[in-house]
């Protein structure tokens, strides 16, 4: 029992990190219809500026954390301004392809600034405490708690604020909310600072639960597909669900499956989610 | 370098440009003919190259073998478990948009990768399998190298063959007007599904026979050798930057992009030794930017696609 407590909680963990990743994945595949492959990246690139504010020039580390937001909001717009927008007039598959290679481009630039090899915030030791048996770390519950935060202020910010009306709007429906006079470009801007801010914090939390390494958000962006598959594209809300989901399965699975086979999880619930119910569980879009 | 050790180079560099441009053939299928994105190329890949090695192999205590098969019908086996492979996720996706195919695809990319590592009984695990035999060796002496290039030539031609009358009959036609407008296609009575399947098997089929070529040429294949990320990647740039769509334009894209790729290392051989991973990762990064620079400029590619010349058929 106490183990299985002890995987949900990790499962929690898991689940936030992935949540906050698979929100920008849905947003921007509901509103620029493309599957954006460089999104993990973008959460590995909010991870290492955080590395570099806080481990490599020892400023404090909420100073890290917020510097980390808006460097890799400037990342995602740059590569939308350069790359994406110049094929929104052309077929959004070829946003895909343009994607795939961004994600190559920003992981050799991380890994020529930062190295090939793995890195940990602080090397200090933190003693894992215990509760009715439960290991966990300060750290651990911080994140949990800052994403459900997060998670609040996207929701009041999605139904109240008239930008929030009009993403949801666009990511429902293109064409619709286009003829009803939004401003699309004004939206697409505003999907990238939401896309790539929640992605900063997911990289971030990412490393301080583990390690930095170039690698470590293209691995996690399987499990923000599947997430944002489950949850319904288009669907912010949706996509948190499905994150905690994934998370809670992949944990849960090291009970059955060789621990090494945990990456495979999201993609076997994905697989039964598209042969079922392909619009995901809160039915969103499929097509 | 001396004449011959140019010469030999030369042998060498047009091998594995020859490999890859079979693995671009097939991604043409996929992706030129009929418009479907496939990110799990190197899986194939490695499916073809360690099908074709356990079968050919003989007995060993590291891995599944001692069939000792002759090479060609390792070759035929690397299509069929690639073929089938690709059947299983097509049953998925293919009735999807083709952002799910690419994302499954990545998702197949990743099992394929855990396998080979983690099933010792089956793969060797990061040790690999070793002692893969070379075809056509010895038959002239002392040309073995050069046989084998004759070898992915002549593959090269029959897939090519095959691939430009599959691209004028009937069933070319239909895919492309699958991709260029389903709605339409539909509409004319035209089971969509089936044909993307037939393309996307047909595929995977090649990029498997491409993996048993590179198999029995290096001689040893492990895990590491199948990158599944970069592997994929630059197969892609090459049938882009060839031209999609247009068989001559995948194979000449392979040699032009794979002269690129090796150009590079020319370019980062002269860094200093502690500098030489971070020059690997400026090679990678050099690849992504001309990908980016052909999607913006040149999207057609070198050699755009034409529609086929009609047939002349003799009474």
């Amino acid at each position: 029992m106490i183990e299985i407590l002890q995987l949900l909680l990790y499962g929690t963990l898991l689940g936030s990190i992935i949540a906050l990743g698979a929100v920008g994945v849905t947003l921007t595949f509901g509103i620029l219809g493309f599957a954006n492959f460089a999104h993990g990246d973008l959460m590995a690139f909010g991870a290492y500026v955080c590395f570099l504010l806080y481990t490599q020039l020892a400023m404090p580390f909420w100073l890290g954390l917020v510097a980390a937001v808006p460097a890799t909001i400037l990342l995602a717009v740059v590569v939308d301004r350069v790359l994406y927008r110049r094929f929104r007039a052309s077929r959004p598959i070829i946003s895909l392809i343009s994607s795939f290679g961004a994600a190559l481009i920003i992981r050799s630039s991380i890994q020529i600034i930062w190295g090939p090899g793995t890195w940990l915030y602080s090397s200090k030791l933190v003693m894992a405490q215990r509760f009715e048996g439960i290991r966990y770390k300060p750290d651990q519950l911080l994140i949990i708690a800052a994403t459900i935060v997060v998670v609040i202020a996207l929701h009041l910010f999605l139904q109240r604020t008239r930008v929030g009306k009009a993403m949801r709007a666009m990511a429902d429906n293109a064409t619709l909310a286009r003829l009803s006079g939004i401003d699309t470009e004004r939206v697409i801007l505003w999907t990238w600072v939401i896309g790539g801010g929640l992605a900063a914090l997911a990289g971030v939390f990412l490393a301080m639960d583990t390690r930095l390494q170039p690698e470590m958000g293209w691995f996690l962006l399987l499990a923000c597909f599947a997430a944002a598959i489950l949850g319904g594209i288009g669907k912010p809300m949706g996509a948190i669900a499905g994150g905690y989901i994934i998370g809670m399965m992949m944990e849960l699975s090291t009970l059955v499956l060789p621990a090494e086979y945990s990456p495979v999880v999201p993609f076997a619930i994905m697989v039964l989610l598209l042969l079922v119910r392909p619009t995901g569980l809160f039915a969103g879009r499929s097509t | 370098m001396s004449l011959v050790g140019l010469a030999s180079y030369l042998v060498f560099f047009l091998t594995l440009a020859g490999i890859y441009a079979l693995m671009a053939q097939g991604l043409n299928v996929q992706w030129g003919y009929a418009g479907m994105l496939n990110v799990g190329v190197a899986a194939f890949f490695a499916i073809g190259a360690y099908t074709s090695a356990i079968l050919t192999t003989g007995a060993s205590d590291g891995h599944l073998g001692g069939f000792g098969l002759p090479w060609p019908l390792g070759f035929i086996a690397a299509m069929a478990v690639a073929g089938l492979l690709g059947l299983g996720i097509g049953i998925v996706t293919l009735k999807l948009r083709s952002d799910y195919l690419a994302i499954a695809s990545i998702g197949i990319a990743e099992i394929v990768r855990l396998v080979l590592k983690n099933e010792e009984w089956l793969t060797g695990g990061v040790r690999g399998i070793a002692g893969i035999p070379r075809p056509l060796d010895g038959l002239i002496a002392g040309q073995n190298a050069l046989l084998l290039l004759a070898l992915i030539v002549a593959l090269i031609l029959v897939v090519h063959w095959a691939l430009e009358r599959a691209h004028r009959s009937p069933w070319g036609r239909v895919l492309r007007g699958i991709r260029d407008n389903e709605t339409a296609a539909r509409a004319m009575g035209k089971d969509s599904l089936v044909y993307r399947m037939q393309a996307f098997v047909m595929g995977c089929a090649i990029m498997g026979l491409a993996g048993a070529a590179y198999a029995h040429f290096v001689g040893f294949i492990s895990p590491e050798a199948f990158d599944p990320v970069f592997a994929t990647f630059i197969v892609w740039v090459m049938l882009i930057a060839g031209g999609s769509g247009n068989n001559k334009g995948a194979i000449l894209g392979a040699v032009v992009i794979w002269a690129v790729w090796s150009g590079t290392q020319f370019l980062t051989g002269h860094f200093p030794a502690q500098y030489q991973t971070q020059a690997g990762a400026l090679r990678v990064l050099m690849i992504g930017v001309l990908l980016q620079v052909i999607l913006i400029f040149r999207p057609e590619g070198l050699l755009p696609e034409k529609p086929p010349a009609p047939i002349w058929r003799k009474e």
